[in-house]
């Protein structure tokens, strides 16, 4: 489902002497569908670097990514934003929402992305919502406000509302308390049976043996000072 | 006669605006610009009619002037004695006789001939212009017929007042291309516009002239579900009992006490003549004032 | 998929002064783009030629039009150029009072669009009128007020019914939410946000604001000196800043 072919990125800052910063060359990395790779290495080794590069957030320099059939390191904006509706799904550390919106309709924006109806694409952000402990007096209000718990809990229901055949999750399981962890273990470990491709970033050791059938050690194809 | 050339205008002066009123009558409807020439009277008195009379009067013309109706008003008296004075040419206040009308805000009740012609004095010609200031923009408003502000201006009548107020300069489409404010007339009047007289149109400030052929088709502007309706008071004449006239209300004492007359003074008068008589009104004598 | 819009090398020059130049890209149905640079890059003198509202010295502009698709809305004729404007493009300028009829009633501003393209029912007009309202969230007891009563974030919300009333299918802001109050601002923006999907509009959007381009747009157009100097996907131009300027323009963001 997601193959990586020996693909480098670095960054050049224009604003600071024009400095050229590699920081991966050559990796390469293959996910079957219901498969869920780690992604290990120190701080620092570009593991979110890959991530995003992955998603089509950062630019590839070379080599090939591709998600389905779509290679991410050459695609057309609209063709991403294809691939992002129905096909890669992303969970990230942080939220990022327009204010003000509630965390209901939050969480239901993917579905009525791709033309579910607003009454089911509603229904099914209850159900995560209730899932995840997210208190039911909070979902008319804006996840700005929230704790970073729940704002991840928030995240964690967004990125699992629609089933993508692609994941990526970057640190999903942080700042949980064990319930909402267990929760979460089990909705990946669900997505999995349904058979979705999986890269995911775990600082969690005991979550990453739990939920990962291999590990993909970045440092190897890691250039930057930081290795 | 006097000093002054037939019809006070210059010869060359008249041509240009008789030039301006036949393409006018070419594009029924349409403001053609023309150049105004200052006349010896104040703007807001007449001088567009003033002027497109003075171009079509013949010496064999018999000249009518009304406003709002009345022939023996300041406006209309004024009007008269100038062609009489500059043109010598004969004058009445018998719709059926004249040849050549001129008017302020009224179209005489009695049907006109094809040989007469109907003048009219336009104070603000261009319809559009209250929603939009720009004359350039409605200039290319009317040249793409581009008119649905025109309906803006009566779904602002009904929301406000429940129903299409605009009662006078109501506005129309001619021959179903321009869209045309009739002058200050009474839409009550606005069928009238459908005729076997010509029409021709003066703006003398602003500088335009527009005709309407005979008998071209002048639709007033409205909705579906709010016709158009002319309207007028619910009442008869109280001098000649007609039933059928515009009506002017006239308030008679401090007490409150008004009456109802026709607005066009010949059409009263003519009917009182033939011994109509209205519930306020006195049988006609040659001499009543 | 045919390009809802194919913008090809537009140029326009003030004298000797560049307004824009070389300025090229595609934009597809459904497909929302920002357009980012300082004040004098040449972002609106872009968008007012896509617009129609000036003419390119040089390029193509072409719309995919209903019935005969793809046409140059350059050389079409103006009247072509001017029914488009009422039908299928919409313009959202930065103050309300540009786009609206400040004397006419906010029923009658929404309706004006409707009775251009000859609806001539007031029933109906007025129902139209007051779903619109209902939309961007204008209750309908003010239906009758001018314009002038409203807050400016009103305005702004009167001016989207006014433009997407007739169903278009381009949408062109200008600094939609410029001159807002920041609270203002994120309910204006959550509602294009929504009107956009609804309604699979295309949308290309200028503004100096990168906050409003993150939220709203799916591609971002960086400008500079009439130049576009980098484009793709909005995240990515924002998180991973290729041109030097860019970097400086994303960095240059105060983080709250």
């Amino acid at each position: 489902m997601i193959s990586i072919e020996n693909v480098s990125k670095s960054f050049v800052l224009h604003n600071q002497g024009t400095a050229e910063i590699p920081v991966m060359q050559g990796a390469s990395l293959t996910v079957s569908a219901g498969e869920c790779v780690a992604l290990v290495g120190a701080s620092g080794a570009g593991k979110s670097t890959l991530m995003r590069m992955i998603y089509g957030n950062y630019l590839t320099a070379s080599g090939r990514i591709m998600v389905g059939d779509v290679d991410v390191a050459r695609a057309a904006p609209r063709e991403i934003i294809q691939l992002r509706r129905r096909t890669l799904g992303y969970v990230s550390q942080f939220l990022r929402v327009v204010p003000r919106v509630s965390t209901l309709d939050v969480v239901a924006e993917p579905l009525l992305a791709t033309g579910t109806d607003a009454d089911a694409a509603r229904t099914q952000a209850e159900t995560l919502l209730t899932r995840l402990n997210i208190p039911q007096r909070l979902w008319a209000l804006s996840p700005t406000t929230f704790s970073g718990g729940e704002q991840q809990r928030v995240n964690i229901a967004r990125g699992f509302a629609f089933p993508y055949p692609a994941l990526l999750l970057d640190e999903p399981t942080a700042s949980l308390d064990p319930t909402n962890r267990a929760t979460v273990l089990a909705m990946i470990a669900e997505a999995k049976t349904r058979g979705a491709a999986i890269i995911g970033i775990f600082h969690d050791h005991a979550a990453r043996d739990e939920i990962c059938d291999r590990q993909f050690d970045m440092t190897k194809f890691t250039m930057g000072p930081a290795a | 006669m006097s000093d002054y050339n037939f019809a006070y205008l210059d010869e060359q002066t008249k041509r240009m605006i008789r030039r301006a009123i036949l393409k006018g009558l070419a594009i029924p409807g349409y403001q053609v610009p023309f150049a105004s020439r200052e006349m010896p009277m104040p703007y807001g008195w007449g001088t567009g009619g003033v002027q497109v009379s003075a171009a079509v009067l013949t010496p064999d013309d018999t000249f009518k002037v009304i406003d709002q109706g009345a022939d023996d008003t300041t406006n209309a008296v004024s009007i008269r004695r100038f062609f009489q004075k500059t043109a010598g040419v004969a004058v009445t206040e018998a719709t059926s006789e004249a040849s050549v009308i001129q008017t302020r805000h009224r179209i005489p009740e009695q049907d006109l001939r094809a040989d007469q012609i109907l003048v009219y004095q336009v104070p603000i010609p261009e319809p559009l212009r209250f929603l939009e200031p720009s004359e350039v923009e409605t200039r290319k408003m009317h040249a793409l017929e581009e008119y649905g502000l025109m309906h803006v201006k009566l779904y602002e009548d009904i929301s406000q007042h429940g129903d299409i107020a605009t009662a006078y300069a109501y506005p129309v489409k001619v021959e179903g291309r321009y869209v045309m404010d009739p002058s200050p007339i009474p839409k009550f009047d606005n069928p009238k516009l459908e005729m076997a007289g010509i029409q021709l149109f003066g703006a003398g400030r602003e500088q335009r002239i527009y005709a309407i052929p005979p008998y071209t088709q002048v639709v007033s502007l409205d909705f579906d579900d709010y016709p158009f309706q002319p309207t007028k008071a619910d009442h008869a004449c109280d001098l000649c009992g007609a039933e059928d006239s515009y009506l002017d209300e006239l308030i008679v004492d401090d007490a409150g006490g008004r009456m109802f007359m026709c607005s066009d003074t010949d059409y009263c008068a003519t009917r009182r003549k033939q011994g109509h008589v209205g519930a306020q009104g006195v049988p006609y004598k040659e001499d009543a004032a | 998929m045919t390009p809802l819009l194919q913008v090809e090398t537009i140029a326009k020059f003030y004298g000797s002064r560049i307004g824009c130049a070389d300025v090229s890209f595609d934009l597809y149905p459904g497909e929302v783009m920002g357009i980012v640079g300082e004040s004098g890059s040449g972002k609106s003198t872009l968008l007012n030629c896509l617009a129609g509202h000036l003419t390119p010295d040089r390029g193509a502009v072409r719309f995919d039009t209903r019935a005969q698709g793809l046409r140059d809305t350059i050389t079409m004729s103006e009247p072509e150029r001017r029914m488009l404007g009422r039908t299928d493009w919409a313009f959202v300028h930065q103050h309300a009072r540009d786009g609206l009829r400040m004397n006419v009633s906010a029923g009658g501003n929404v309706g004006e669009r409707l009775m251009a393209v000859n609806a001539r029912h007031y029933g109906d007009i007025r129902n139209e009128a007051i779903d619109w309202l209902g939309r961007v969230e204008i209750t309908e007891d003010r239906i009758d007020d001018r314009p002038t009563a409203f807050s400016g974030g009103m305005q702004q919300r009167l001016q989207i019914a006014r433009n997407l009333v007739t169903g278009p299918r381009l949408v062109f802001m200008d600094e939609p939410t410029g001159g807002l109050d920041v609270s203002v601002q994120a309910r204006l923006l959550d509602l294009l946000r929504g009107l956009v999907r609804e309604m699979n509009l295309s949308a290309i959007i200028v503004t100096h604001d990168l906050a409003v381009v993150r939220l709203l747009a799916d591609r971002l157009m960086v400008m500079k000196d009439g130049h576009v100097i980098e484009t793709g996907l909005t995240d990515q131009v924002l998180d991973d800043p290729q041109h030097a300027y860019t970097q400086l323009l994303v960095s240059s963001v105060l983080q709250v």
